[in-house]
């Protein structure tokens, strides 16, 4: 420190506020919180290694054995120990797509008219109610899916989506086949139900943290409340509203207890039906990890997981680079 | 109906002709808005009392007044702003080409896209300098791409804006300077074509420099549009405005001709307030 540029007084003072005991104390004391903190951040970051070199220890026979054909092959045969990860990866992306696709437009539409519609008696009662959804056990809404969800589902929807939807040329391959309930279309609806509380209540927050002067100057120019939501609110918004899709969608990737009940659990992939029996990777490991033998089945098991976590990070540094991208293009010069 | 005498009945001394032939204003004078014992609530507070005041067309009324006088909710009023809010609301009569804005009926959309509103702060939309001033012409007109990219130039030079954008009109609006970004926001106000332009406060938040441009742009918009602006500012209502409504408490005080108002009040509460003895 240049002591000699400051003014002699001031130089004096400060020599002489350091040399009290107090302030050596107080100076042990915020290093010694430093290093406190700096210990807790970096213990995250080693349980995080730890967790994936374990993962990676423990998978390591599979990985071994099947190589990259673990992620291209569908079979799945304890008993014969050949294990390929493509029917839950699949189960577990084609539900989580499902999810989303359902929840982000009814999120926006509960966002809009809870911050823009609403009258005001209104909004705290539903926003509650809102938020009470998620605090319902997942199980709870397995079993809900399967006893109630399910046969309403098998009986009445899918025979009018494969009348409709199914009809159509490209996509109607999605909607064919024997309508019996449950199957991937079933999880992801339930999904979809679980996650819409996350994304909501999110949206919600962000709108309504835009500024009210930004919302006056569109409807001042004459805009409707769809165009000040979707063309100003929307876009001002759009880090919150992607933070909100990923939480739903991180929580989509990872549930486990409601997608088992209502997803089939078959290993088998025979079109790209959405109303077929599928699995998820979550569900796989549910339901075969206690009776896993040691050895290859567990392993395999275990790079499931392993699977999940590298997709669930792919998200994060897809949604990351996205939001990137859309203040990099708007930033720029066209 | 809409001529300038039977205005401003709660007023003093109304407009009387001869205060009027007086003025800077060139003749001849038409009412663009017409406020005729026009209330205000929000809630239970009454925030403006029986005011009735003609705006004329194609020039300035500049509002002061202390703060919390009600001069920004009488703005906010004439766009039906207030609209938004579910405890506010507005009784009496807002007369606009025989029309009464405060009814049920209006369509809003038109409505503020003929009477459009520049804030305290500069609002740039979260989007391209062209799209900030496309967004609103969108809604209202459909115009082919050139005639748009006409019109952007269009409001972006009245708003003095467009030598220093024209390059970098695909850039974020919120990239600006407060200045240029406020010049934004009036240049999106005045594309849409509207006849009235709301000014709340436009240059509060601005450098005495940006400040000045503002004022230079209003003072030329006049020729083409009606406006009204809210200032706190004294000097800035004397150099910008024709006409000067003075409000306290809610109330009317006094309203005239700006060189009128500044010079020769006809009320003792509005020289003190003028002469800083107040407020």
């Amino acid at each position: 420190m240049a002591a000699g540029e400051k003014p002699a007084g001031e130089a004096l003072a400060g020599r002489h506020l350091a040399r009290t005991p107090m302030a050596i104390a107080h100076a042990r004391i915020d290093r010694l919180f430093g290093w406190l903190t700096q210990g807790i951040a970096a213990l995250v970051l080693a349980l995080l290694a730890g967790i994936i070199v374990s993962l990676v220890v423990s998978a390591w026979p599979s990985i071994e054995r099947f190589g990259f054909d673990f992620l291209t092959s569908t079979e799945w045969n304890p008993p014969k120990e050949r294990f390929g990860a493509l029917v839950p990866a699949y189960g577990t992306l084609v539900t989580s797509i499902i999810a989303l696709v359902i929840a982000v437009p009814v999120s926006f539409g509960i966002a809009l008219f809870l911050t823009e519609l609403s009258p005001v008696w209104l909004k705290r009662p539903l926003g509650t109610a809102i938020e009470l959804l998620a605090a319902i056990p997942s199980i709870v809404y397995g079993m809900w899916g399967l006893l109630v969800f399910s046969p309403l589902f098998g009986e009445y929807a899918q025979p009018w989506l494969a009348a409709t939807l199914g009809r159509l040329p490209l996509i109607g391959g999605l909607f064919s086949g024997p309508p019996i309930g449950i199957g991937l279309l079933c999880a992801g609806i339930i999904l979809a139900i679980m996650i819409i509380p996350f994304i909501a209540s999110v949206m919600r927050d962000v709108f309504e943290l835009t500024p009210p002067l930004l919302k006056e100057s569109a409807y001042g120019l004459g805009a409707t409340t769809w165009e000040v939501m979707s063309g100003v609110v929307l876009p001002y918004t759009r880090a919150g509203v992607v933070g909100g899709i990923m939480l739903g969608l991180g929580r989509a990737l990872g549930e486990t207890m409601a997608v088992t009940f209502v997803i089939g659990n078959t290993n088998m992939l025979q079109n790209f039906s959405l109303f077929q029996s599928g699995n998820s990777i979550t569900s796989a490991l549910a339901n075969e990890f206690a009776e896993a033998s040691p050895g290859l089945h567990t392993a395999a098991l275990i790079e499931l997981g392993l699977i999940l976590f590298v997709i669930t990070l792919l998200v994060l540094a897809a949604s990351k680079a996205m939001l990137a991208r859309m203040a990099r293009s708007e930033g720029a010069a066209a | 109906m809409n001529l300038p005498t039977n205005g401003a009945r709660s007023v003093s001394g109304g407009l009387p002709r001869h205060t009027l032939a007086q003025g800077s204003a060139p003749a001849p004078l038409s009412v663009a808005l017409g406020l005729r014992d026009f209330n205000f609530y929000y809630g239970k507070f009454h925030a403006i009392k029986n005011v009735s005041m003609d705006i004329f067309r194609n020039h300035v009324t500049a509002f002061i007044g202390p703060s919390g006088c009600g001069k920004s909710t009488l703005l906010r009023a004439l766009n039906r702003m207030y609209d938004l809010y579910p405890d506010q609301r507005a009784e009496g009569q807002l007369l606009f080409h025989g029309d009464n804005l405060l009814d049920r009926s209006v369509d809003l959309l038109d409505l503020r896209a003929r009477i459009g509103m520049v804030f305290q702060k500069p609002t740039p939309f979260p989007m391209s300098i062209y799209d900030n001033i496309a967004f609103g012409v969108r809604m209202h007109e459909n115009l082919s791409r050139a005639e748009m990219d006409e019109r952007v130039e269009w409001a972006l030079s009245k708003a003095a804006l467009w030598g220093e954008v024209k390059g970098i009109l695909g850039r974020n609006g919120a990239t600006l300077s407060g200045g240029q970004q406020q010049r934004l926001c009036i240049a999106r106000g005045i594309a849409v074509k509207p006849e009235v332009l709301l000014l709340d406060e436009p240059t509060s938040a601005l450098d005495p420099i940006s400040t000045a441009r503002i004022e230079e742009l209003v003072t030329e918009l006049k020729s083409e549009f009606t406006i009204a602006i809210v200032t706190h500012n004294m000097q800035q209502a004397a150099r910008v405005s024709d006409y000067t409504a003075y409000m306290y408490l809610g109330e009317l005080v006094e309203y005239g001709v700006t060189s009128q108002i500044f010079l020769k009040p006809a009320k003792k509460e509005t020289e003190d307030y003028i002469t800083g003895r107040f407020g």
